[in-house]
């Protein structure tokens, strides 16, 4: 430790702020190495090897020895007998595009609905009130609640003999018989909505608390003595600058809905019409045996969250530089 | 030094302790058993159990699982795959043996006295190139149950054939809501998209002359007539006779509605029996049960062979114990407790004549009829690709039932996609 010390001192008289920087630079390095090892092999390790074995014929029953087959998991062309040609593989199955179709139609729907009742959420929560604290913590049990849990809890509600909801529905007058919502085809992706939106408009509302509470008071107050009117003062100042923090929360929320699986998979595993980008691969991995298949679209569905994110941040960033110079 | 050599001895002294607990928990292993938890299976396990651990001084415990047999496959496979330890003994479901054969020990020379008592054909469900996979357990074939009251009450018979049931179901629900019994439906079964849906529907197609989607010989046989026909009058099912939620009810949903007292007729496993009569039941007493129906014309029902077995775990650390518990799981002790307690059917054939269980379970003699003309599912044909004839089947099946295209449209297609994930053989 001394002799460390000594040394240091030592390669310091050489050219001093420079030293300082390296030094620096390997505190900063020593103290980060645990985190980017641990990074590389719960994050990085399991991506590569499942970009790996997009590239093999894997199977479960066989992890280890699988070879390399190249694209033919994402597309491959074969040649029948007769001379037609057919196409093979993820980037034409049917199945998968209805999946990718799934996902992003739930995403979109599903995050729109909770920024804009999370934001309604958060201005309430933002007033002052009595008893504001009691209701902050209320509000974020159904976010506290296991998706497996409450999916499950939901799955009951909507039991269309036993179920609470259709119970109400029928007593309020608005149907003659229960409704079978998450065995129907037109009302399966309904339900999984409403259960993702009841879960996650907390968790938005939360994030939208933080960036209403980073707004200095006293441009409020300015627009109040101005006499603004209410309204006014929302699309111009709250709005405005609660952007950012909007931001950052709807990327939260897209990366976490673009991997949906678990409430799906409670509550409608099987249906064609709420199955999603997951939930087949996971099919794929395991129930079907076609572990390098089902590989090769958890690697797509990275790729495809990676395009979103990063041009959702980019058109992000262009919109607030345009801001910025008005 | 005198601290460091009382040091040195209390470590020693823990050491051999330690070494003694060792040495005494190589004898009595504690194993871990997973299976699905339908109805009362943990209990269940529990009385069985309780006098092979009385004898060994081993210990078991019950890792519950989802009762959705696709749920459990799913979780096995991940744990077989990953040569987890943790699990000594699997509940096997009888189509897994051709797609688990390689993870599990071969149980051949182990019960070379007690596979000749079962069911020749069981034990060869389990046997996958010449390896005994599993040894079986307790062997399912569904029944319909139906209301003897509701019946007698307004004067219909038992029904023999699909289209009998679908009349009489209708009659009885409209007669039933007329007297203000507005919950009532006619017939309740397992249309959830899932292997359930499978056995449901093959015993339609089968009872109607129409194959068993796979034939043994591994050709491809759903697209014909009779199939169509039996998909087409079960499409007529959900919102007439049977509530529209049906396409999404697993065992125990249709259990609810059907023990709840409100249904006429259901189609379910022995299980449900037992707990039928139990006495929360409101049905207790007022119910009984025959084989299922034929259809189409065609003179002879079908029963969809279910039934679990127990395979040993080839990464289990207590094989010696395990395969002791299998055997005693498989024995006639142990099956014939199950069947008095569980009202499973046994798959030693000499049970069916015991006379304990003619009298607790009279039900249990007659289900050799269903049993005789049960139909196995063509998990043997298509080996590894089975979870996805399945699932392909189901799906077909389920679109059809909902009104997503016709059953001849969706069973052309479904022949397609079978041919070319057949390829050129299974």
């Amino acid at each position: 430790m001394r002799s460390d010390i000594t040394r240091a001192k030592h390669h310091g008289s050489g050219g001093g702020e420079l030293s300082l920087e390296a030094q620096r630079r390997r505190a900063a390095f020593l103290f980060l190495a645990p985190m980017i090892l641990a990074l590389f092999f719960v994050a990085a390790w399991p991506l590569l090897r499942t970009i790996y074995f997009s590239f093999t014929n894997t199977s479960l029953t066989n992890l280890y020895g699988g070879e390399w087959i190249g694209f033919d998991n994402y597309l491959q062309r074969r040649e029948l007998s007769s001379g037609r040609v057919v196409w093979r593989g993820t980037l034409v199955d049917p199945a998968w595009w209805n999946a990718v179709w799934n996902t992003v139609w739930f995403s979109v729907v599903s995050v729109l609905f909770e920024t804009v009742l999370g934001l309604m959420v958060a201005l309430v929560l933002n007033a002052e009130f009595k008893g504001r604290g009691l209701v902050r913590a209320a509000i974020l049990i159904p976010w506290a609640i296991p998706t497996i849990v409450s999916a499950k809890m939901w799955a009951w509600m909507l039991n269309d003999q036993f179920g609470i909801l259709n119970d109400m529905l029928i007593k309020l007058g608005f149907i003659e018989r229960g409704i079978a919502w998450t065995a129907s085809i037109d009302t399966a992706m309904t339900a999984v909505l409403i259960v993702d939106i009841w879960k996650t408009t907390p968790f938005m509302a939360l994030l939208c608390l933080a960036g209403l509470q980073m707004i200095p008071r006293d441009i409020y107050e300015a627009a109040r003595i101005d006499g603004v009117h209410p309204f006014k003062v929302f699309w111009k100042i709250t709005l405005p600058l609660v952007r950012p923090a909007l931001m950052v929360a709807v990327i939260f929320r897209m990366l976490d809905a673009l991997r949906v699986f678990d409430l799906i998979y409670v509550l409608t595993p099987n249906s064609k019409a709420t199955k999603t980008m997951s939930v087949i691969s996971r099919e794929n991995l395991i129930d079907f045996d076609k572990f390098a298949y089902g590989s090769a679209q958890s690697t797509l569905l990275f790729a495809i969250i990676a395009i979103f994110v990063s041009l959702y941040i980019w058109l992000g960033k262009v919109d607030l530089s345009g801001e910025a110079n008005r | 030094m005198s601290r460091f050599v009382t040091n040195a001895s209390l470590s020693s002294a823990a050491a051999a302790a330690v070494l003694a607990v060792g040495t005494t928990a190589g004898s009595a292993a504690d194993l871990k058993y997973v299976s699905g938890a339908v109805g009362n299976a943990v209990e269940v396990f529990r009385t069985l159990v309780e006098p092979w651990e009385a004898e060994t001084g081993h210990t078991v415990s019950l890792v519950p699982m989802p009762a959705s047999t696709t749920d459990q496959f799913g979780q096995y496979r991940l744990w077989l795959a990953a040569r987890n330890s943790d699990i000594d003994i699997y509940q096997t479901d009888v189509i897994w043996a051709p797609q688990l054969a390689d993870q599990f020990i071969d149980l051949g020379s182990h019960a070379e006295d007690l596979a000749p008592l079962h069911f020749p054909s069981i034990i060869e469900s389990q046997t996958v190139n010449g390896k005994l996979v599993a040894l079986p357990i307790f062997t399912d074939a569904p029944a319909l149950y139906y209301r003897k009251d509701l019946l007698e009450k307004h004067g219909q018979p038992v029904p023999s054939t699909w289209e009998q049931l679908t009349e009489v179901a209708q009659i009885v629900q409209d007669a039933e809501r007329a007297d203000g019994n507005n919950d009532i439906w006619g017939f309740v079964w397992q249309g959830n998209a899932y292997e359930g849906l499978t056995c449901d529907a093959l015993e339609w197609v089968k009872s109607f002359g129409g194959g068993q989607i796979v034939e043994p010989d591994g050709t491809i046989s759903i697209n014909n007539e009779n199939a169509i026909a039996a998909l087409e009058l079960a499409a007529t099912w959900p919102g007439t006779i049977s509530p529209p939620g049906v396409l999404a009810y697993q065992e125990e949903e249709a259990r609810g509605v059907w023990q709840t007292g409100n249904a006429v007729f259901m189609r379910n496993w022995p299980y449900a029996y037992s707990l039928g009569n139990g006495d929360d039941s409101a049905v207790k007493g007022l119910f009984d049960v025959t084989t299922l129906p034929t259809g189409g014309g065609h003179d002879t029902s079908a029963a969809t062979l279910g039934g679990w077995n127990v395979a040993v775990s080839k990464y289990s650390e207590n094989q010696e114990a395990a395969i002791s518990l299998a055997r005693y799981l498989a024995g006639p002790e142990a099956q014939k407790t199950r069947t008095l307690v569980a009202s499973n059917l046994p798959t030693i054939i000499e049970l069916y004549d015991d006379d304990d269980i003619a009298m607790e379970q009279p039900i249990i003699p007659r289900w050799k009829d269903v049993f005789l003309q049960a139909v196995p599912r063509p998990s043997a044909p298509t080996k590894v690709k089975y979870n996805e004839v399945s699932a392909k089947f189901w799906s077909a099946v389920h679109n059809t039932l909902s009104g997503d295209g016709t059953a001849a449209e969706n069973l052309e297609l479904l022949e397609f996609e079978l041919e070319e994930l057949k390829g050129d053989a299974w």
